[in-house]
């Protein structure tokens, strides 16, 4: 008989303090699933992963999905890099099995449902804004997957992100919002936030070191950033209670493991802050390039709720942070130029690590409405050209796809990389306009993808107990582990014909064609003639009295 | 005649050398009025990048020029200049020694006719005197160089395309070439068939088995070598690619970029119910004339021509001012008709006002961000008006000119006064 599906349900929240004052909260709910998608057994039988994805996962065929819905602009400079990067506005990328036959019909059908199931205008995605990276975005999962002609990637910079795309969201986890940290994630404050970021994320994983057996991985991630300043009070202190209203009193019972880390990485002289209730757990984790000490709370210990049976954790400034450690990736992106006619767009990539280069993969889709010309694509560091050593360049067909750019770039050390392209702004027909059309138009995020070396080792290790944040992207290697930066999208302004003219124009210039017509219809079809001026109006009276009395005409 | 034409290129030359080396020649080349998405230089360069990057240039929307063009500047890239600055040369020989083959045949009809004693008495002074029409092929050539519309077309690096007439499978050839580069040349074909007709003395009569004869000997010829010229491109780059982008952009204008025609604006505000219907009705616009005007001007097919020409320069879905340039060069030809237009003064303060308006309301429009795109679409519509109206001006009085031959200069009316005329 067939082994029951086991299911495993772990959350955790990641609180981390930025030296700008403001505080980053991570969310990670993670379902794995044992059930074989890619095998012909029908899966029926629903328990904690959510049936309305398990439905789509197995009518579209689908190997991996990455959506996020995005409220904000991640400030590299002044927070650090996030546990998980992700766009502003939505962003949906998807890798289907090789059984699929026909890649953009599935890919629009898909679109529609999961615009459903998040009630977002996910509709709005179609040929025009979808690309097939050829080099980026290789699958987070496991199998080696070289065919790109199944991947789809596409995104929605004007998506703006509410509660009803939280609410769904928050429906898709097995103890929805009534116990364990999704009490937490109450709109009227996850909202109120600088930066604001939910994300599903769908992949196959291996369940032993073997990898005989493969499970599907859910997970839900939401990424927010409380502002110190609109927080009130003024003075640096941060809690749960401050951050989402709500304190926490029991652990989600369907999850075998439910966690808080509060990242307390000291500084070498005085610790910045005290952390209450203290707690003596501690652990430390490698992510992103850099060993960091967390606090943790165990929500499955009774222990951890005290006597007050809840919990809120203090975080309470006493001395000034110290340095921040300035991220090694960072990127910027602009449009240059002036008028309505022409512009440019100019990515700057720096690299902040004072001895080691190494490469990284731009990705930009630029709509069919900014005439890209590849000719003047330069790309200069420190003031040099600097040849990309991949182009992969797919020109864009008007209303049809748009422009795909991709290149692997080597970034010389401690140095500012500038990627410079001509454009040429369309005018569309009137009905192309959006009804706000003097807003501009949004070209989406740049994606910056690298191997950025680490200044710690990585830990390759994958079936080791780790936390979920440090786990998400895998690594192969010790010596440096992925990441990926998102540009700022762009806003750019057409030119506009006038929305009220519509049958104005067509009587005019239909009025000129007719003009030319006219004057060569007349020197086309008549002569001339000698003009003999027709007689007076008494003349033809008289004449026509005389022509009744037979009388000789005048 | 060879010293003043000699001379006449070197200045043409020197001018538009003297323009590339300036900053105004960048500038030049990225104004609408100048360059279209057909023909704008920047985008010949940028196909031959896409080829450089082993993508075909008809992969994207950028590139609507035909392959033999690709090829042609894969070899002068560098030259380009070069190239373009020969090519005009080239074009005002061309022209000058049509126009000078054109006024021995002209002068020969005339002896020819007065000789027959056809022309009354008093049509003398209509008669074209030698002298006069000695200087006509170099004030062609001279329109045709130093109109500053040429001037900066070529410094722009337009690529428009020329004809020259000479033996009837020369003219087959480039009239291929020509409409091959941009379709609307197809309707020159009747003309330039007519004109051989008449220098091989075949009358133009339905029911003559020899004008059949020519007729397709001529139009074999030319679709002959237009299938040639396309076989030639299909192996060129190896695909039909070229077809849909260059033919059917031509055709079916999905570009919607402002420039001197008409054709922009009208589908940028057109209800999409019926955009197919409009593009049908314009693009027959362009063609329809050649049939009744082939007609009514039979016996002079070279007035033909340039009444085509300004047409197709004038209905085109993406025209430039290098097309206007082009008919504009026959101006001197009709020299004698002076007397006889009536709009000429009009049209020309017409035509000089809005030349410098275009450039002003396009910085407004787009730069300075204080006038809509009704501004330049109003001067878009003026411009087209005073175009039709010289037209229309020359064609009245070319045939009134052959009214007066036939009829005589001064007609009275029946009770002996002084007579008018008019179109009835």
């Amino acid at each position: 008989c067939a082994r029951a599906p086991m299911y495993d349900f772990q959350e955790e929240l990641v609180i981390r303090p930025l030296h700008s004052g403001d505080i980053y909260a991570s969310f990670q709910f993670r379902t794995v699933w044992d059930a074989d998608f890619m095998g012909d057994q029908k899966v029926s039988h629903y328990r904690l992963f959510p049936k309305s994805l398990g439905q789509v996962i197995t009518k579209f065929s689908v190997r991996e999905l990455h959506i996020s819905f995005t409220q904000g602009y991640w400030r590299t400079m002044q927070w650090g890099q996030p546990y998980l990067p992700s766009p502003p506005g939505a962003e949906l990328w998807v890798w289907f099995q090789d059984t699929v036959t026909d890649v953009d019909g599935t890919w629009k059908e898909l679109t529609n449902v999961l615009s459903g199931i998040f009630c977002a205008s996910l509709n709005f995605i179609d040929s025009t804004n979808t690309v097939q990276p050829s080099a980026s975005f290789k699958p987070l999962g496991i199998g080696n997957v070289t065919d790109h002609s199944f991947l789809r990637y596409a995104t929605l910079p004007r998506e703006i992100v509410c509660t009803e795309n939280l609410t769904p969201w928050k429906k898709l986890l097995p103890c929805g919002s009534k116990a364990g940290l999704s009490v937490l994630l109450k709109s009227e404050k996850l909202f109120h936030s600088t930066f604001h970021s939910q994300a599903v994320h769908v992949r196959p994983v291996c369940q032993d070191p073997q990898c005989r057996t493969t499970s599907m991985e859910l997970r839900q991630t939401l990424n927010v950033v409380f502002d110190l300043h609109t927080s009130g009070q003024g003075k640096r202190e941060w809690s749960l209670f401050k951050m989402f209203s709500r304190t926490l009193t029991e652990a989600c019972p369907l999850a075998s493991s439910s966690k808080v880390y509060v990242d307390v990485t000291d500084n070498p002289q005085v610790r910045p802050f005290e952390l209450s209730p203290a707690t003596p757990l501690l652990t430390q984790a490698v992510v992103l390039g850099d060993r960091r000490t967390y606090s943790v709370y165990d929500l499955t210990q009774q222990a951890s709720f005290g006597s007050s049976r809840s919990l809120n954790m203090l975080l309470r400034w006493k001395a000034a942070d110290g340095e921040m450690l300035r991220p090694l990736l960072h990127s910027e992106r602009y449009v240059a130029g002036y008028g309505l006619q022409a512009g440019e767009i100019h990515t700057l990539i720096y690299n902040h690590h004072p001895y080691r280069a190494f490469p990284v993969l731009l990705l930009s889709a630029v709509p069919w409405y900014l005439r890209l010309y590849i000719h003047t694509l330069t790309v200069s560091s420190k003031g040099k050209d600097n040849r990309p050593s991949y182009i992969h360049y797919q020109p864009s067909k008007d209303r049809e796809r748009p422009h795909l750019l991709e290149m692997l770039l080597q970034l010389p050390p401690n140095s500012v990389t500038e990627v410079t392209v001509e454009f040429e702004r369309a005018l569309l027909k009137w009905t192309e306009y959006t009804p706000d059309p003097n807003h501009g138009f949004y070209v989406g995020s740049s994606v910056i993808s690298a191997l950025v070396p680490s200044v710690v080792a990585m830990d390759t290790n994958s079936t080791l107990d780790r936390p979920l944040f440090s786990s998400f992207f895998p690594c192969k290697e010790e010596a440096s582990y992925f990441m990926r930066v998102y540009t700022e999208p762009l806003l750019v302004n057409l030119p506009t014909p006038d929305f009220s003219m519509p049958y104005n124009v067509i009587c005019l210039t239909c009025t000129v064609v007719a003009v030319g017509y006219g004057s060569l219809y007349n020197l086309l079809t008549r002569t001339f003639q000698v003009d003999e001026p027709s007689p007076g109006l008494a003349k033809r009276i008289a004449n026509v009295i005389r022509r009744f009395r037979g009388v000789p005409l005048l | 005649m060879a010293a003043p034409l000699a001379l006449l290129l070197i200045v043409a030359v020197t001018i538009r050398a003297a323009l590339f080396r300036t900053s105004l020649a960048n500038l030049i080349s990225e104004r609408v009025e100048v360059v279209s998405p057909l023909n704008a230089w920047k985008r010949v360069v940028e196909g031959l990048a896409l080829l450089d990057l082993d993508i075909s240039p008809y992969s994207g929307d950028v590139f609507h020029e035909t392959p033999m063009v690709i090829y042609l500047f894969h070899f002068l890239m560098d030259y380009a200049e070069i190239t373009f600055m020969l090519a005009d040369c080239l074009t005002a020989v061309a022209l000058y020694l049509a126009v000078k083959d054109y006024n021995k045949q002209v002068f020969r009809k005339q002896k020819f006719a007065l000789e027959a004693d056809r022309i009354p008495m008093d049509c003398l002074e209509l008669i074209r005197s030698p002298t006069e029409m000695y200087y006509i092929p170099l004030k062609v050539a001279m329109f045709y160089l130093l109109n500053p519309f040429t001037i900066v077309s070529c410094v722009a690096k337009c690529t428009c395309g020329c004809l020259i007439y000479g033996s009837a499978l020369l003219s087959a050839i480039f009239l291929a070439l020509a409409t091959y580069q941009s379709i609307y040349p197809l309707t020159l074909c009747v003309p330039a068939l007519l004109y051989l007709l008449q220098r091989l003395y075949i009358p133009v009569n339905v029911r003559r088995s020899s004008f059949w004869f020519y007729t397709l000997q001529y139009l074999f010829m030319f679709l002959g070598s237009l299938l040639v010229l396309i076989c030639l491109s299909f192996f060129l780059l190896g695909s039909w690619d070229f077809l849909p982008a260059v033919y059917g952009f031509i055709l079916s204008v999905p570009d919607l970029t402002p420039n001197i025609g008409l054709f922009w604006y009208f589908f940028a505000e057109m209800f999409d119910h019926f955009r197919l219907f409009f593009l049908c009705v314009f693009q027959i616009n362009v063609f329809f004339y050649t049939l009744p005007l082939s007609i009514k001007l039979k016996e002079h097919p070279v007035f033909l021509i340039f009444m085509q020409i300004a047409l197709i320069a004038i209905f085109k879905s993406y025209p430039t001012v290098g097309d206007l340039s082009l008919y504009m060069a026959f101006l001197p030809v009709w020299n004698h008709l002076y007397r006889f237009l009536r709009n000429i003064f009009l049209v020309s303060c017409v035509l000089l006002a809005c030349s410098a308006l275009f450039p002003v309301l396009w910085h407004l429009w787009i730069y300075a961000g204080s006038a809509n795109s009704n501004f330049y679409y109003a001067i878009t519509l003026l411009f087209s008006v005073a175009q039709i109206l010289l037209v229309s001006d020359y064609f009245y009085a070319f045939l009134r000119r052959e009214h007066h031959l036939t009829n005589g200069l001064y007609l009275k009316k029946k009770d002996g006064s002084e007579a008018t005329l008019v179109l009835k």
